[in-house]
């Protein structure tokens, strides 16, 4: 069967699925590392958006995949910002909780 | 326009303008006898004291007074040539426009700076400048030691210079630059040794005391200068000006007028001459350095007023009351000081209330009509009171500047001179003829008695006046043998050269018998305080300003038997500088005595009585002075001379035995009381009647009555113009103050409770609003998540709404 058989929503319904399980991620979680997972999800959520709008409609062209290809990239160069940002943390507080760094709302 | 007086005196070549047609030349030479002690007075304040050495300083100091003695001279004879008063202008000094705009109008004057010289200036400058140098020669013995040695020579200088002007002015208003002037030195002179507070106190109170009499003399001065003016249009204050103003119209001056203006002189006089009721600070003046004593405060500047009033003759001839005023006061002053001096044991003291008595005799010689006679005892007064000090001070200076005559005696073989010239004076000043002072006392006295000047007959004074002379011989006689004769207490007494004194042995059987006297008269050691004075009271005595009820021991505290002194500490003594034993004074304090006391002997014969042969030389001479116009004039003058003229040489023989015979009375009982009997007559006085005797011992307490009233009255006005001070003019302006500062403190408590509150309270809003607001700001990434997400939730979920009812957006947004 062909990737178009499947309706726009599913595609839809699955983009706002891995959405909240990062969101989700994002607000229980303690550990950095595991927001930046959330984060990661997030940003997947909406690549599956672009490439589906890019297929079921005629809008753009090509457009949307490029801009999934942009932020693939730009994932994982914030990917490795954000940990090293994390090694700072553990190197300053010993640990990768960021409920304990709030020393900046000062 | 007034000018400064020294400016014009410096400048002697100026041109000149005479106010009358005088007859004589202008002799503008007789500045220079006022003006060369001037220069010496400003020689040695600006240069003297520069630590120049000693002798240039006494050199150039005697040396302008004699060169002003020797000028003195020459004007005498040129007086005496010509017959006439001699006069020097330098031209105007104060020249006030007349209020109708004529120079010499309604009260326009001028006065020029203008020396007159007449018979009775000529006698008054040749005492002043003769006695002035030669006190300033006995000076520079007497003050050899004096660390302000220029000072001293400066001031004596500024004294002569200011005295000369007294009594060389032509005017009354330049005759007083010339009375202050002399007040001002005897206030330095007083007051020399000022780091001893007394002589500091001393010199303020004759200061003070004299601006009392100054009051009156300006008023008097004023009072003659607008009556005269206002009667004859003759605006002056020149002495011959009020004379021929006078003497040209009769009915210028009432009775009335002479009298007040007279009285109000004398009052001048009696300050500046230590009279009733103003003598009290000529004892004190004593606090000075004994030749300013002899020079100032007795031969010159307390003779002041008696020179005014003989000045002022013409005056005081047309009134009676003033001339009675002035002849009482005088008779009072002198009984009343003479008997003070018997009591006091202050060789100084003795000698000032002596002065005192003695310028009552010449008031009373002036108040009874004889200016001649009262100028006379001025004349000779000046002599032996003069060397009386002078020897005081020599006694004084031997016996290591000790005053006290109880711890004196026996100095006759030590100082020899000092005790023949003293003695000479004494003798004068007793009226022993022929000496000085009997000629011009009798003088007096047999004025008195015979004058028909007064309100009432002339033989009370009289009495008075023999009273008077009889203390005179008394406590003269008393202090001659006290200081020279009898026991050597300064050996007893003053066992400060440690061990070294042998005390005679008399000595000790003396004290022998002075111990069983006492003790067969029951007045052994029972009574200290009338008795015996322990030996520290008696040192205490003698010093200077130190005076006062209970410091006074009885009158022979030298009959006291001392433990021969074993309590005295030596530190007293070293600092007193006692040589070992009193000594004779050096040559330059000798030779003065010897000249005054040579004065003293011959002086009187110049006033020998009218009926002798060349006799009263010294009234003739001073005729034209005192016969002026007023003679002719047919009121009230007082004729007293020419009636004197014909009262029988007889009875004037009589009076003048009577004199000597009280003079001899006070000697003779002087010499029984205090030689014969070694004055046990004066201690059992003193003892019967101490309340009497204590009463004259402390001055008659006249000083303390002064306190009690006028000083305290002040001190009382004081405190009370003090207290309105304080509390009503302080407590209007602290009563202001307070209301500003009650107004202030409102205005400062609404600012503070109101306009800062509200500021305050804004600024506690925004805190508190901000502090809530701030807990938002956790710091915690998942809560702004949380937050952003609740938002998107929220702006989704009204979409939703808005795309379900769209009416509701418009209901929320308005438009359509």
């Amino acid at each position: 069967m062909k990737f178009t058989d499947h309706p726009l929503e599913h595609m839809l319904v699955l983009s706002a699925i891995l959405f909240c399980a990062g969101v989700y991620t994002i607000l229980t979680r303690k550990n950095a590392v595991s927001i930046l997972m959330g984060v990661e999800l997030v940003l997947n959520a909406a690549n599956i958006n672009f490439v589906a709008f890019s297929q079921y409609t005629r809008i753009g062209g090509i457009h949307g995949n490029v801009f999934v290809i942009f932020v693939l990239l730009l994932a994982a160069a914030e990917a490795a910002v954000a940990l090293a940002i994390i090694i700072g943390i553990y190197q300053n507080f010993g640990r990768v909780d960021v409920d304990q760094a709030d020393q900046m709302k000062d | 326009m007034i000018q400064s007086s020294l400016v014009l005196m410096a400048s002697m070549v100026q041109g000149h303008m005479e106010s009358h047609a005088a007859p004589a030349d202008n002799m503008k030479w007789l500045w220079l006898i006022p003006i060369l002690p001037a220069i010496g007075f400003l020689f040695q304040v600006f240069i003297g004291t520069r630590s120049l050495p000693k002798p240039v300083i006494s050199f150039i100091s005697c040396g302008v007074v004699l060169v002003s003695a020797a000028l003195s001279w020459v004007a005498f004879f040129q007086v005496k040539e010509l017959g006439h008063a001699i006069e020097g202008s330098l031209g105007a000094w104060i020249h006030i426009m007349g209020t109708d705009g004529q120079p010499t109008g309604n009260l326009g004057v001028i006065v020029n700076h203008k020396l007159v010289v007449d018979q009775l200036t000529c006698i008054m400058i040749l005492v002043v400048t003769n006695i002035a140098f030669f006190i300033h020669v006995y000076s520079v013995g007497y003050m050899a030691e004096e660390k302000r040695y220029a000072r001293y020579f400066s001031y004596l200088n500024l004294f002569t210079a200011f005295m000369l002007v007294l009594v060389m002015a032509s005017s009354l208003i330049l005759m007083f630059v010339g009375w202050e002037g002399v007040g001002l030195c005897s206030y330095l002179l007083i007051g020399f040794w000022y780091e001893k507070k007394e002589n500091a106190i001393a010199g303020m109170k004759a200061f003070i005391v004299n601006r009392i009499g100054d009051l009156a003399f300006t008023i008097g001065v004023l009072a003659l200068f607008v009556a005269i003016g206002t009667k004859t249009g003759v605006w002056t204050v020149d002495f011959e000006g009020i004379k021929r103003a006078i003497h040209e119209h009769p009915q210028a001056l009432s009775t009335g007028g002479a009298t007040f203006i007279g009285i109000m002189m004398f009052i001048g006089a009696t300050g500046k001459s230590a009279q009733l009721p103003l003598y009290t600070w000529l004892p004190d003046a004593m606090a000075g350095p004994t030749p300013v004593s002899a020079l100032i405060h007795a031969a010159t500047m307390v003779t002041a007023g008696v020179y005014m009033i003989a000045r002022m003759n013409f005056l005081y001839v047309m009134t009676p009351t003033a001339m009675t005023v002035v002849a009482t006061v005088g008779a009072i002053t002198a009984l009343f000081a003479g008997t003070i001096g018997m009591a006091q044991n202050d060789i100084k003291k003795v000698l000032a209330y002596s002065t005192v008595s003695q310028l009552g005799f010449m008031f009373m010689g002036v108040g009874v009509g004889a200016f001649a006679a009262g100028v006379f005892h001025l004349f000779t007064h000046a002599f032996f009171k003069a060397c009386l000090f002078l020897g005081s001070g020599s006694v004084i200076h031997g016996m290591g500047h000790e005053q006290d005559i109880r711890k004196m005696g026996a100095l006759k073989s030590k100082m020899p001179v000092t005790w023949v010239t003293f003695g000479l004076a004494t003798l004068a000043i007793a009226g022993i003829p022929p000496f000085a002072g009997f000629f011009s006392k009798d003088e007096i006295l047999w004025k008195t008695f015979s004058t028909h000047a007064l309100l009432f007959p002339g033989w009370v004074l009289w009495l008075v006046g023999v009273a008077a002379a009889l203390c005179t011989a008394f406590y003269m006689t008393r202090l001659v043998i006290k200081t020279f004769h009898g026991r050597a207490m300064w050996a007893q007494a003053s066992s400060f050269s440690g061990g070294g004194v042998n005390l005679p042995d008399w000595m000790d059987e003396e004290e022998e018998k002075k111990r069983e006297h006492d003790a067969g008269r029951g007045q052994d050691e029972s009574s200290p305080a009338h008795n015996l004075p322990t030996d520290e009271s008696v040192l205490d005595l003698g010093k200077v300003g130190k005076h006062g009820p209970s410091s006074h021991g009885p009158e022979d505290a030298h009959a006291a038997p001392h433990d021969a002194g074993h309590g005295h500490d030596a530190g007293h003594a070293a600092g007193h500088g006692h040589p070992g034993e009193p000594h004779e004074s050096p040559t330059s304090m000798l030779v003065a005595l010897v000249v005054l006391a040579a004065g003293s002997c011959l002086v009187g014969f110049l006033g020998m009585p009218h009926w002798w042969p060349h006799g009263d030389a010294f009234g003739k001479w001073l005729e034209p002075v005192f016969e002026g116009p007023h003679e002719t004039k047919g009121g009230e003058p007082v004729k007293e001379k020419k009636e004197g003229h014909e009262e029988s040489h007889g009875l004037e023989w009589g009076f003048m035995l009577l004199s000597t015979a009280v003079a001899l009375a006070g000697i003779g009982g002087a010499v029984y009381v205090y030689s014969s009997r070694s004055g046990v007559p004066a201690k059992d006085f003193a003892e019967k009647h101490h309340e009497l005797y204590d009463l004259v011992l402390d001055k008659y307490r006249v000083d303390e009555l002064y306190d009690a009233t006028v000083v305290r009255t002040l001190l009382n006005l004081n405190e009370v113009a003090g207290r309105f001070d304080n509390e009503i003019v302080d407590g209007t302006v602290n009563g202001a103050a307070r209301c500003a500062s009650t107004a202030s403190k409102g205005a400062g408590y609404f600012d503070n409770e109101v306009v800062d509150a509200a500021v305050n309270a804004s600024a506690n809003a925004t805190q508190a609003a901000g502090r809530k607001i701030r807990r938002l700001q956790t710091g915690n990434i998942k809560d702004y998540l949380t937050f952003a997400l609740v938002g998107g939730l929220f702006v989704i979920a009204a979409f939703c709404l808005f795309l379900t009812w769209p009416d509701l957006y418009h209901r929320v947004f308005g438009g359509k």
